[in-house]
């Protein structure tokens, strides 16, 4: 099952260090078991743990993106805008896999699986022994519905203050972290449901 | 693109104060309260980024708090609304106060969001189990109107995954039934069609027509994740959820699940009834109890799947489905067959005509992964030769499909997993290093970590020296990789793999030039074959290729597991192995493959191991004394690798001695005295060249420190020693030793020729100093009484002291 999904920014490989990486938008589908722990502002300190495992994760695909991009000699703005039919595109989009030990930072040892696009990370974190060919082809699904959806391509995109529609694509095709074995028409069927239900 | 105006919004979120926050949450309860329409959502859009943009809690007033989880549980709210509801909450998780609670949801909807929330709060309140609990309530009661089941099935896989085995039997049994209806009864006529016509026109709806296969066909038999149509019915859907959580919910249901010991004690009891059962069809799998039942229907769906993904799919989506369903089939059949041995037989069977169809094929090389993996564990009861498909996977399977990064990571996730599993008279893991070597060198960043466990698993004392200079020469191997590509018939046709900033035109004709070809086959290669070649000519060839990025990338990764490779090789080299090592790193120092710092950072991982070894194995100086010799015989050799040259001369002086090794002579001692005196004469008195760099300290210390344990051990060395010391104290701060000398180097000189001068004063303590034997370093030669020499020292004073007649201290 998945662990968390989330989406953050991706930097410039050759641009200097300007800014930080950012997490758009993540989504833990179930907290780690808290250890016993009696002492006030346990939960908020949890909530931090949480934020900050995330954000790591975050900054390893971004890092692991720039080495690749800058290992096969591209820049990350080589992939032009295509339309919604081409989903080829996403299939020469830089990604990869990746394994976190127990404890740094997870508790347990899980395997992110992540897709940079642009100048947008995505990411699923799974737990160990995961089936990854379902988890990379959930993925390219998600992100090309949260591209064609949120049309991210246009100039003046915004993906924080559309959380809602994030949430109704994963509500759909991602339920309580379950990756799902969607062949294409009962995606099209899914996909029309969820236009009906949040036209564009 | 998003950076900039994403950066401000999130500012402006982690910027709001807790009384502005305040008043938002008094304005959003107005909303929600009034009529929740357009203006709600916007409001909870925003309340949703202030929370989420930073990592640090808020507070929300207490009626807010209570009217998001009204609204999360009211059916009647737009979706929109529940959505971010329930979105907030989770974000704010763990919340301590949260009255949300499962226990009188009755729409399993409304349950699947509220678990979302309730799941977050990190158990601290029984949380997980309850909401498992209402959710098998409500899959029980079998409402007929509502959303039905389907939102309640992610809810249970996860509640499962999260608490294995805490679902008491009798729910459990529910479940299992229910799944096996879903899984093996759903309908195979497609869904109808919604009446398109108005209120007046007659429901012409066609007939559906019945499933397909995804190569068109009509479907043969039940439904499965793999049959299509153009609309679905519920208890299709269902089929599809079901199967999905499949492999979660075997593995972690009912207390029978735990550990294999358990299967293999009920099959003693149960196996003839079963394998009776299970051998029969399938209509006679009722009178089995649920848990086996569905064992046998989740079979059968196994079967139906892999006979499926042999069809041509019209549609690549599909396509990609058929691998991904042929992957989970055979994990599927992995947990059946460890929870119920009898299917094992008929397993086995089915996989081996599916390895035929799969070998040939690069496109479903990741999918005879876990067929291999199946195979190596449950080899032995059936007595199944996995020898083949393991050498088909290690020999060619690297080898071609290296540029895919999800393929190399299965591929090191495989073989971590499968380490125990590998036998090591078979022959195949070990000796295949090589060709995982390919998928190393290609995705170094990506696969670091995964090596650093997988290279004492493949450390071998037969190829440890060929597996030394592998490593040594991975960057290079990366290079020829691209090359490979650039050279191979699908180039032009395919989007190219390789490095598109570079053009490296003399490396591709050197590639094609059969005076390399040798040299590149065996780089190449994908077997040990336990002769190594010397690749110099090729590093040179590839020299523009250095400063490629990917090859930078696996040079860096290179020393972290050089360390690795000796923390592993040390435990299994016997004398002559480490003779061979050592000779390894002395002849190599100086012929590495030219990538920027790489050979900084390379020689300082050899100078330290090149020491460990000596260490371990002190009669390795005087067995290898005349290469030493070699090495520490020119004053080139010090500028290109100054550290291998201190390790060697600081090894020389610590363990050539007797004590170490009897079979070092005096001429032996000598012979290096005599050097390394020459040496030292020359890299301080002679006059040096305006381009050589300075001679560093360390160098000069170095040496004249060995010098002095040489002279200590072969006394009459001594005033040769002491001579060129005193010449040492003396050095002007002149251009003698280098264009800008520092005052402290100098002075440093000075003070250990100093210091070294005064021990050679005693000679008898210059050698306990320099040559204290093996003894001195245990600490029982500083603490036993008997021994310990200050404390003899002191018995010894006070004895004479009272001889003496002077008053006892």
């Amino acid at each position: 099952m998945v662990h968390a999904f989330l989406i953050h920014t991706l930097r410039a490989p050759h641009a200097e260090d300007t800014g930080f990486c950012r997490v758009l938008y993540s989504c833990v589908f179930a907290a780690e078991k808290s250890p016993d722990d009696p002492r006030p502002h346990g939960a908020e300190r949890d909530r931090l743990l949480r934020k900050e495992q995330i954000l790591a994760v975050a900054r390893q695909v971004e890092s692991m993106c720039r080495l690749q991009q800058q290992a096969s000699g591209r820049s990350p703005m080589d992939l032009p805008p295509q339309s919604s039919d081409e989903p080829t595109s996403l299939h020469e989009a830089p990604h990869g896999a990746f394994r976190l030990a127990a404890g740094d930072p997870f508790q347990e040892p899980r395997t992110v699986v992540w897709l940079g696009v642009l100048s947008l990370g995505f990411a699923l974190v799974l737990d160990a022994h995961e089936n990854l060919l379902l988890a990379e082809g959930t993925l390219r699904l998600l992100t090309r519905f949260l591209f064609d959806h949120l049309r991210l391509l246009a100039p003046s995109a915004n993906l924080l203050l559309r959380a809602d529609r994030v949430e109704a694509i994963l509500t759909r095709f991602l339920p309580h972290g379950q990756l799902l074995f969607l062949n294409d028409q009962l995606v099209q069927g899914l996909e029309k449901e969820l236009s009906a239900a949040w036209p564009l | 693109m998003f950076t900039t105006g994403a950066e401000s919004l999130l500012h402006q979120a982690r910027e709001i104060q807790d009384e502005e926050l305040s008043r938002f949450c008094s304005r959003i309860v107005k909303l929600l309260q009034k009529d929740p329409g357009a203006e709600a959502v916007d409001a909870l859009r925003r309340l949703f980024l202030i929370i989420s943009a930073t990592k640090y809690g808020r507070r929300l007033e207490k009626p807010c708090m209570d009217l998001l989880q009204t609204t999360l549980c009211s059916p009647t709210c737009p979706e929109q609304l529940q959505l971010l509801c329930a979105a907030i909450l989770r974000e704010m998780a763990p919340s301590e106060g949260l009255a949300l609670s499962c226990d009188h949801i009755q729409n399993s909807r409304t349950l699947s969001l509220a678990a979302s929330v309730l799941l977050a709060q990190g158990d601290r309140q029984d949380e997980v189990r309850n909401v498992g609990q209402r959710a098998l309530q409500l899959l029980e009661a079998r409402q007929p109107e509502g959303p039905g089941p389907r939102p309640l099935l992610p809810v249970l896989s996860k509640v499962v995954s999260l608490a294995p085995g805490t679902l008491p039997q009798a729910q459990a049994d529910l479940l299992h039934r229910r799944l096996v209806d879903w899984l093996r009864y759903a309908s195979i006529q497609q869904g109808a069609a919604q009446p398109s016509g108005g209120f007046f026109s007659a429901p012409r709806t066609r007939q559906p027509g019945p499933v397909t296969e995804v190569d068109g066909a009509v479907a043969t038999d039940f439904f499965t994740v793999l049959s299509t149509g153009q609309r679905f019915t519920e208890d299709q859907r269902l089929n599809v959820q079901a199967f999905s959580m499949l492999r979660t919910w075997l593995l972690s249901s009912g207390p029978t699940s735990a550990g294999a010991a358990d299967a293999d004690d009920r099959s003693e009891l149960e196996g003839s009834t079963l394998s009776v059962l299970s051998a029969t069809s399938a209509t006679a799998s009722h009178l089995l109890p649920p848990q086996q039942q569905l064992r046998a229907g989740a079979f059968e769906y196994c079967q139906r799947l892999l006979e499926q993904s042999t069809r041509r799919a019209l549609r690549r989506g599909d396509s990609d489905l058929q691998k991904s369903c042929l992957v989970e089939a055979v994990q599927l059949l992995d947990v059946l067959c460890r929870q119920e041995p009898s299917f094992l037989y008929r397993a086995l069977s089915c996989l081996k005509a599916l390895l035929g169809r799969l070998c040939g094929d690069p496109a479903q090389a990741r999918a005879l992964l876990p067929i291999a993996r199946f195979l190596l564990s449950h080899g032995e009861a059936a007595a199944v030769d996995s020898e083949a498909i393991c050498q088909h996977l290690f020999s060619s399977v690297p080898a071609e499909l290296f540029p895919s990064p999800m393929l190399a990571f299965e591929f090191a996730q495989f073989c971590r997993d499968s380490l125990h599993l590998f036998s090591p008279d078979q022959g195949i893991f070990k000796p295949s290093f090589p060709s995982l070597f390919k998928l190393l060198a290609w995705h170094s960043p990506a696969l670091t970590s995964e090596f650093v466990v997988l290279l004492p698993a493949l450390v071998d004392a037969g190829t440890a020296v060929e597996m030394l200079h592998a490593l040594l020469d991975l960057p290079c191997l990366t290079a020829a990789l691209d090359l490979q590509l650039r050279s191979s018939p699908a180039a032009s046709s395919e989007r190219p793999l390789w490095d598109i900033s570079l053009r490296p035109t003399s490396c591709l004709e050197g590639f094609r030039d059969p005076q390399f070809q040798g040299l590149f086959q065996y780089l190449l290669r994908t077997k040990a074959g336990g002769i190594t070649k010397r690749l110099a000519p090729l590093h040179r060839l590839l020299q523009p290729m250095a400063s490629c990025a990917r090859v930078v990338q696996c040079a860096e990764a290179v020393p972290t597991l050089l360390q690795v490779f000796f923390a592993a090789v040390t435990q299994v080299a016997d004398g002559a192995l480490t003779a061979q090592l050592a000779l390894v790193l002395l002849e190599r120092s100086n012929f590495l493959f030219q990538v920027p710092q790489y050979e900084a950072q390379v020689h300082r991982v050899m100078s330290s191991q090149f020491l460990a070894l000596c260490r371990l194995r002190p009669a390795l100086v005087v067995e290898l004394a005349r290469d030493l010799l070699d090495f520490v015989g020119s004053v080139s050799g010090i500028h290109s690798r100054e550290r291998m040259f201190t390790a060697v001369v600081w090894a020389v002086g610590e363990y050539l001695a007797v004590s170490y090794d009897r079979r070092c002579t005096v001429e032996q001692v000598n012979r290096f005295f005599e050097s390394l005196e020459a040496l030292l004469f020359e890299v301080t008195q002679s006059r040096r060249s305006a381009t050589l760099p300075p001679c560093p300290p360390q160098v000069v210390t170095v040496l004249m420190t060995t010098l002095t344990k040489l002279a200590s051990r072969s006394q009459d060395l001594i005033p040769r020693v002491s001579l060129l010391l005193s010449k040492l104290r003396a050095l002007p701060q002149g251009p003698a030793m280098g264009s800008a000398p520092r005052d402290e180097d100098t002075d440093t000189i000075r003070t250990r020729a100093t210091e070294l001068t005064n021990l050679l004063k005693m000679p008898s303590v210059a050698q306990f100093v320099f040559t204290p034997g093996t003894e001195a370093s245990t600490p029982r030669f500083h603490r036993d009484a008997n021994t310990a020499l200050p404390l003899a020292l002191h018995t010894v004073s006070r004895l004479m002291d009272r001889e003496a007649g002077l008053p006892v201290a």
